[in-house]
């Protein structure tokens, strides 16, 4: 459960203030799928940022399952970006270096995982997003769907309680979109918390919970 | 993060990045070589002097007039008024003494040779039969002041000398003159070349008393004496010394000098030397090092994307901080090594053009410089890899 109350988030530009976050109050219940909505610029991004405990709040406070993380310390912050948070981005971000099975294999290297344990786990990953046969594959030889199907089979693969995506069909055509929405869904189908941000109304209404952004303010939040 | 698992996605990176991992690892490489070439240019250089200290004889004593200004110094360079001869009858006294095996007299001196319608300047050694086992000189023909005919005119012939006055052969018994003096050819010495810039084949061997008259003297250059052990020389060169100086009226007026004392000097000073030049390779290093911190700057910048990607998966600031370092660490240790071997095939080539020359680089060069190009490394890698860690995530992100 996520619980923000009061949130400001403000970007000094010279003698300028931006308020990305105006004072936010949001609660999102474990397994809810919300989409976010809204002009650019008006701090959909920014709200996700802070929810993923990548961005912190310049003030009011932050509750996640109860816990309060909005004052953490950075190495406490990345354990719960670890183990609770899964991050999807519109550019994918794949190490270009790294194969498929190496990207999706890197939040288990992070834990101290064992190789055995860990390339039986890649394994079932890759199988299961349908990528068996593309592991030994580097993201430049993968197609768009792909990249997105290896980036959400690395954010998921420690089974996080919270799915972040901004923008995650962006890059996308349409078909491939509805794709990659379709698997996140399925997540979300068994449990795991979805946010997406999307320009995309189409994509944007099939969540149950739609919140609209204006000027850093949730201007509108139906279910 | 596990640390071997830290290692290998360091190691990973550098295998990605193939040019730029070459061209650090050969500036480091190229570091730690100099240090071990020039080392073993310098510790080879060290070694010679010493075997050649060991080629003239190990159980030398050398006595000399007059006092040496400074002690430990090379007394040769600093020689004081003589007080008081150094004489032949002082030889005799202290070629009695039981601690001595043998001991050779010696002037020497330029004088004019002339024989066979030929005139050149030669040095001249005056001395006895002894001083060839003291200076491990061998006669090649004839021989030298055997005990009937001590004193007598007689003259020994380097072998170039010879082969340049006598180019036929017929050496022995051949007439010469040295000044105004006559002599006969009795010997020629065995070709020797060079040894502490002395060459014996350019010399010609008088006896001492005859050499004395001829530059008009009666002190002695030097007393080379043999000592009867290598373990007695300490106890030798007090005898000598005692004996000298009773027989100087109490005066100590001569300086004796044992050739260990004159090889210690070398070698401290030829150890120097070798720091010396060690420590100039050492600023190669140190270039290395500059470089290994510009190109992981680059690297910092250039995979700002991908340590944006890391933090959002979680990694905490520490472990991102551990992966550029031991980007670093690889990349010196591999240099490293590369150039340990570089450096050794230097030093091999180094042996191949001048066999006289024992060029092996000194152990603690190897050590010394292998643990200088990692430590600049990883200090190198210090700063980019903590500005890496430093990185804000979600700007971090954001740059493509
Ligand atoms: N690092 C920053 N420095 C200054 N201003 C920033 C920064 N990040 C965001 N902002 C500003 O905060 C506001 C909200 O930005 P945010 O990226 O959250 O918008 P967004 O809704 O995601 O827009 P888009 O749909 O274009 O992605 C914008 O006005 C933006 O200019
Ligand atoms: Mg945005």
């Amino acid at each position: 459960m996520i619980q923000l109350s009061d949130i400001s988030r403000v970007f000094q530009m010279g003698d300028q203030a931006v308020h990305a976050l105006d004072h936010i109050d949001l609660e999102i219940n474990s397994g809810e799928y919300v989409s976010i909505m809204g002009p650019s610029g008006s701090g959909k991004s920014t709200l996700l940022n802070v929810i993923g405990l990548l961005d912190r709040p310049n003030s009011g406070q932050y509750l996640l399952d109860g816990r309060n993380v909005t004052d953490l310390s950075e190495t406490e912050q990345a354990q719960v970006r670890r183990e609770k948070i899964g991050f999807i981005f519109q550019s994918f971000h794949l190490v270009p270096r790294l194969t498929a099975a190496e990207n999706i294999e890197l939040p288990l290297i992070l834990t101290g995982m064992p190789p055995s344990e860990r390339k039986l786990r890649v394994q079932e990953t890759l199988d299961a997003f349908d990528l068996g046969n593309r592991a030994q594959h580097r993201p430049a030889e993968l197609s768009g769907g792909q990249r997105q199907r290896v980036a959400i089979a690395r954010a998921t693969i420690l089974r996080p309680t919270a799915l972040l995506a901004d923008e995650p069909t962006g890059n996308l055509d349409h078909r491939i979109g509805s794709e990659v929405m379709a698997l996140l869904e399925n997540l979300n189908q068994v449990g795991t918390t979805l946010i997406v941000v999307t320009h995309d109304r189409e994509l944007g209404v099939r969540a149950h919970r739609r919140l609209g952004m204006r000027d850093g303010k949730i201007a509108a939040d139906e279910k | 993060m596990k640390l071997n698992d830290t290692l290998r996605f360091s190691f990973k990176t550098l295998t990605s990045y193939r040019t730029r991992s070459f061209l650090i690892i050969l500036a480091m490489a190229l570091g730690v070589a100099a240090v071990i070439v020039l080392t073993a240019l310098g510790d080879g250089a060290r070694r010679y002097v010493v075997n050649q200290f060991a080629s003239i004889g190990t159980n030398l004593i050398i006595v000399l007039p007059g006092r040496a200004e400074t002690a430990g110094s090379f007394p040769g360079a600093v020689m004081g008024q003589t007080p008081r001869d150094l004489t032949l009858e002082d030889a005799r006294w202290v070629g009695r003494l039981a601690e001595v095996r043998r001991y050779a007299p010696l002037n020497v001196g330029a004088a004019e040779l002339s024989a066979a319608g030929r005139l050149r300047e030669v040095t001249v050694m005056g001395t006895t039969a002894e001083i060839f086992p003291i200076r491990h000189m061998r006669l090649a023909q004839g021989d030298f002041l055997s005990a009937a005919s001590a004193g007598s005119a007689q003259i020994v012939l380097g072998a170039a000398i010879a082969q340049e006055f006598f180019p036929d052969g017929h050496v022995l018994g051949q007439r010469v003159r040295l000044s105004d003096r006559r002599f006969t050819v009795t010997g020629v010495l065995a070709a020797q070349g060079q040894t502490m810039g002395f060459n014996s084949d350019e010399v010609v061997i008088i006896p001492v008393r005859q050499a004395q008259a001829l530059f008009n003297t009666n002190s002695l250059f030097r007393l080379l004496i043999e000592a009867r052990h290598r373990g007695e020389i300490e106890e030798a060169k007090q005898a000598i010394r005692e004996t000298l100086i009773r027989r100087h009226d109490g005066e100590d007026d001569v300086t004796v000098i044992t050739q260990d004392a004159v090889l210690a000097t070398f070698d401290r000073i030829l150890r120097a030397l070798t720091l010396g030049v060690a420590g100039i390779a050492v600023i190669s290093l140190a270039v290395a090092g500059i470089l290994v911190m510009n190109v992981m700057l680059v690297a910092v910048s250039q995979r700002t994307a991908e340590i944006g990607l890391l933090k959002a998966i979680g990694t905490p600031a520490t472990v991102i901080r551990r992966v550029f370092l031991a980007e670093a660490a690889w990349l010196s240790l591999t240099g490293a090594l590369l150039g340990f071997v570089l450096g050794h095939i230097g030093s091999l080539m180094l042996r191949l053009a001048y066999p006289l020359l024992p060029a092996w680089p000194p152990y603690w060069a190897n050590f010394a410089a292998i643990f200088v190009a990692v430590l600049t490394g990883v200090l190198a890698g210090l700063l980019p890899a903590t500005r890496a860690a430093r990185l804000d995530p979600v700007q971090a992100l954001s740059k493509r």
